[in-house]
């Protein structure tokens, strides 16, 4: 028993010393004086091809793995800028969780010399911004986050992309689609009812299905949706379970904004045509997936990167369009979607590229039978709730122009939530 | 040969105890050969030098003092739950759900630092988070040995069940708390005020957290080794019957035992919100309530040894994380070579327990 007290104390001690001497060497790592000296002085018009850009070393941060459809979007993004741009020096962190990890990931990142570290993850923002604060020499990315724009932390940036366009034409496609079905006599004008699997009742996601709604409306007026939640972003058993009940309610089109296979397999399953999101589903899903939107975060990461190469400044806050490519539309399966489905998508798509058509037009919804004229969104996330900035002027309602993540969280008229 | 009756060519024998040194000789040998495995199939699967994937493993732990330290918090948190469900086990009373009690504690403190932060003073929280994730915990471990003492329910299913329920009520309240509105998230608690943080010792923000496990360890020990109360337990858990007939109330012991177990489980909960995340999810527990069964069995549930076993998991988790990073590899590949690795370990205790002997000469006596 003595033997073993001793033991435990040598032990303790041992312990201790260890973390003594572990503790000692200070931990950041002096990498970054040049990139330092960049940032201060944009020189970069002056003789750019001469002077050599700043190496990179890119780190990124990941909430899944290739498993989660979100996920990969963004791994095969990242893959593909760091191949444009030339990049070779680049590190993955997968199934980084939205907590202190975050901080240790990119903290350690800092460490192996990353000069540019980016996080796919909302939840992720906070610990990215205390890492950010701590290494001021090095630019931090975050996608769909918001405070970039009000908490003064000049290397911290926020990106997103307009990817209600993207679904604005998933829902023309779904409309066509409707009216395939009307002018087959399956369902009547009064059936023409979608339904949409929501994560959270977050403006990210509203924002998404109203978009999809009004698309799917610009071509099948007499159409109606309903709308369910998750409350988590990744689900399958959630996600397939709203699939199922939403077909039980009589909708006849699905769509989501949820990052798992469990809805696409729950209609494949029943034979529903579906809108699908981050990427294709035509492989497993052949009978009823129609198209899918997904932000390319390939651009921004270029951009981004490249600015981190140039020394110049990134944006706050950067917002991808349907114009630069950030917000583009997978194949579409002929064998599900209605005939002439492409050529219409074409000529939607071209539309809102050159601005002669947009998607939160006031004049093609209302709320509470009303047009709105103006609306106060909570653009500042100072925590508080309080809506802050009129986003409505000239008949339209500006998103993703006051900062990069969405705000649209109006509850128009048309759409159910059948949880309420 | 010639012989009817059939030899079998290999037997096995029950061993003796063996010495310290030769358990210790077949553990290290069954390591050896865990890694030998690994390196044949790093090798053959990714095509990476083995010799390579081990120096990433090793420095995915002690790779930089950054690393270091998060290897001593991962230890330090596994540890705590890992001793927290101890008890319970040297009782023969299967909780698994250290997570839910856990997550139960988290949800406390979590509760207290929102709930009280423009209320009481900065101290006045930390105590009010101590004494409810405590709490907390202990109800989440009371319930079920509750109903085991009293009609005598499945713990294993009963605990399992209640992990749920911690998980469910944490998301709901992450609904409730979300920052910014319809997110779901809730974000980095109090992160101007910093209400509710526990303190940081010096620049070493996860030092606090190895300390409390430390001593919460070494008490393990002695309660569990030189308290009447220690004993108590370790003879329900032996025989019931026994215990009964030298006069120990055995429902009493396995609600008391099982409050010690949750209320731990619960500091390990508040350690993981007030002390390094400052912020509630379901999944901040991270599944250590179920690691740490694993941690408790291969230590035999000594607290000791158990500062061992944990590092050894979260030593392959980190290493797992690092190849995953430096070859590009999935996460899944490190957790295939945990996996082997932990294989050859539980595996080698066969043979410390057991002797195969070839048949080569005459019959041995039985």
């Amino acid at each position: 028993m003595k033997k073993l007290l001793a033991i435990t104390l040598a032990l303790v001690l041992c312990v201790g010393l260890f973390a003594g001497c572990a503790g000692d060497p200070t931990p950041t790592p002096s990498q970054a004086p040049e990139t330092t000296g960049n940032v201060e002085t944009p020189e970069t018009t002056e003789a750019p091809a001469t002077e050599a850009p700043a190496k990179l070393k890119a780190g990124f941060i990941f909430l899944h793995d290739e498993n989660s459809t979100y996920d990969l979007n963004f791994i095969n993004a990242a893959k593909e800028a760091c191949q444009t741009l030339g990049v070779e020096e680049y590190l993955f962190k997968t199934g980084i969780p939205e907590d202190e990890s975050c901080y240790d990931a990119a903290a350690e990142l800092v460490d192996e010399g990353c000069n540019f570290v980016f996080a796919d993850s909302f939840g992720h923002e906070p610990f990215l911004v205390q890492a950010a604060k701590e290494f001021p020499e090095v630019q931090f990315c975050h996608a769909t986050g918001t405070q970039a724009h009000t908490n003064g932390v000049p290397n911290y940036h926020n990106a997103f992309a307009s990817i209600y366009e993207g679904r604005y034409l998933g829902g023309v496609a779904a409309g066509l689609k409707l009216n395939q079905m009307i002018a087959e006599g399956t369902i009547t004008e009064d059936q023409a009812k979608l339904g949409y699997i929501g994560a959270f009742p977050y403006a990210e996601v509203k924002s998404g299905y109203t978009a999809f709604f009004l698309g799917a409306r610009s071509v099948c007026p007499s159409v109606t949706m309903d709308v369910t939640f998750t409350n988590s972003w990744y689900d399958p058993t959630l996600e397939q379970e709203g699939a199922n009940k939403l077909i039980k309610n009589g909708c006849v089109v699905i769509s989501e904004h949820a990052d798992s296979m469990g809805a696409p397999n729950e209609c494949q399953q029943q034979g529903v045509p579906f809108v699908f999101y981050n990427g294709s589903a035509a492989d497993a899903c052949p009978d009823t997936y129609i198209v899918a939107s997904r932000i390319n975060w390939a651009p921004y990461l270029v951009f981004a990167m490249q600015c981190v190469m140039d020394g110049t400044e990134i944006p706050a806050d950067w917002t991808g369009t349907i114009a630069t490519d950030s917000v583009c539309m997978t194949e579409l399966n002929e064998k599900a979607a209605a005939p002439g489905t492409a050529e219409k998508l074409e000529e939607v798509k071209a539309a809102l590229a050159d601005g002669s058509l947009k998607v939160f037009d006031t004049a093609t919804f209302t709320v509470g039978g009303q047009t709105l004229t103006e609306y106060m969104a909570d653009v500042d996330d100072m925590g508080d709730f309080v809506p802050d900035t009129n986003v409505i002027s000239d008949g339209l309602f500006h998103e993703s122009k006051f900062r990069s993540a969405p705000y649209f969280d109006i509850d128009i008229d048309g759409i159910t939530n059948i949880d309420a | 040969m010639n012989k009817k009756e059939r030899t079998p060519v290999v037997h096995i024998v029950k061993r003796g105890a063996l010495p310290w040194y030769g358990s210790w000789g077949i553990r290290g040998c069954a390591i050896l050969a865990a890694l030998i495995v690994c390196g044949i199939i790093t090798s053959v699967v990714t095509g990476e030098n083995p010799i390579q994937v081990y120096v990433a493993i090793f420095k995915g732990s002690f790779g930089t003092s950054r690393k270091f330290w998060v290897l001593l918090q991962n230890i330090a948190m596994l540890l705590c739950v890992s001793i927290a469900v101890t008890p319970a086990f040297k009782m023969r009373f299967w909780n698994i759900g250290g997570e839910g009690q856990a997550l139960a504690g988290a949800l406390a403190s979590a509760a207290c630092m929102i709930c009280l932060r423009n209320v009481l003073p900065n101290w006045a929280v930390i105590v009010c988070m101590v004494v409810s994730s405590i709490a907390a915990g202990a109800l989440w471990g009371f319930i079920p040995a509750f109903f085991k003492a009293r009609w005598n329910t499945n713990e294993t299913l009963f605990t399992l069940m209640m992990n749920y329920v911690a998980i469910q009520l944490v998301a709901y309240f992450s609904v409730v708390w979300e920052s910014p509105k319809g997110s779901g998230n809730i974000g980095i608690i109090n992160q101007n005020t910093m209400i509710g943080w526990l303190p940081q010792i010096g620049r070493y923000k996860y030092l606090l957290n190895v300390i409390i496990v430390a001593l919460l360890t070494v008490g393990m020990y002695i309660y569990l080794n030189y308290s009447k109360h220690g004993y108590e337990l370790s003879v329900v858990g032996e025989s019931e019957r026994t215990a009964r007939y030298v006069g120990i109330k055995v429902e009493k012991v396995i609600i008391r035992t099982m409050l010690l177990s949750g209320a731990i489980c619960g500091i390990a909960g508040m350690l993981l919100v007030g002390g390094t995340s400052h912020t509630l999810t379901s999944s901040i527990v991270d599944n250590r309530g179920f690691t740490a069964v694993m941690v408790a069995w291969l230590a035999k549930f000594n607290p000791i040894w158990m500062i061992f076993t944990s590092f050894l998991l979260v030593f392959l988790g980190r290493g797992a994380g690092e190849i995953a990073t430096n070859f590009s590899l999935n996460q899944s590949f490190g957790d295939i070579l945990t996996g082997i690795i932990l294989f050859f370990i539980i595996g080698s205790e066969f043979f410390i327990n057991y002797k195969i002997s070839f048949h080569h000469s005459g019959k041995k006596e039985d």
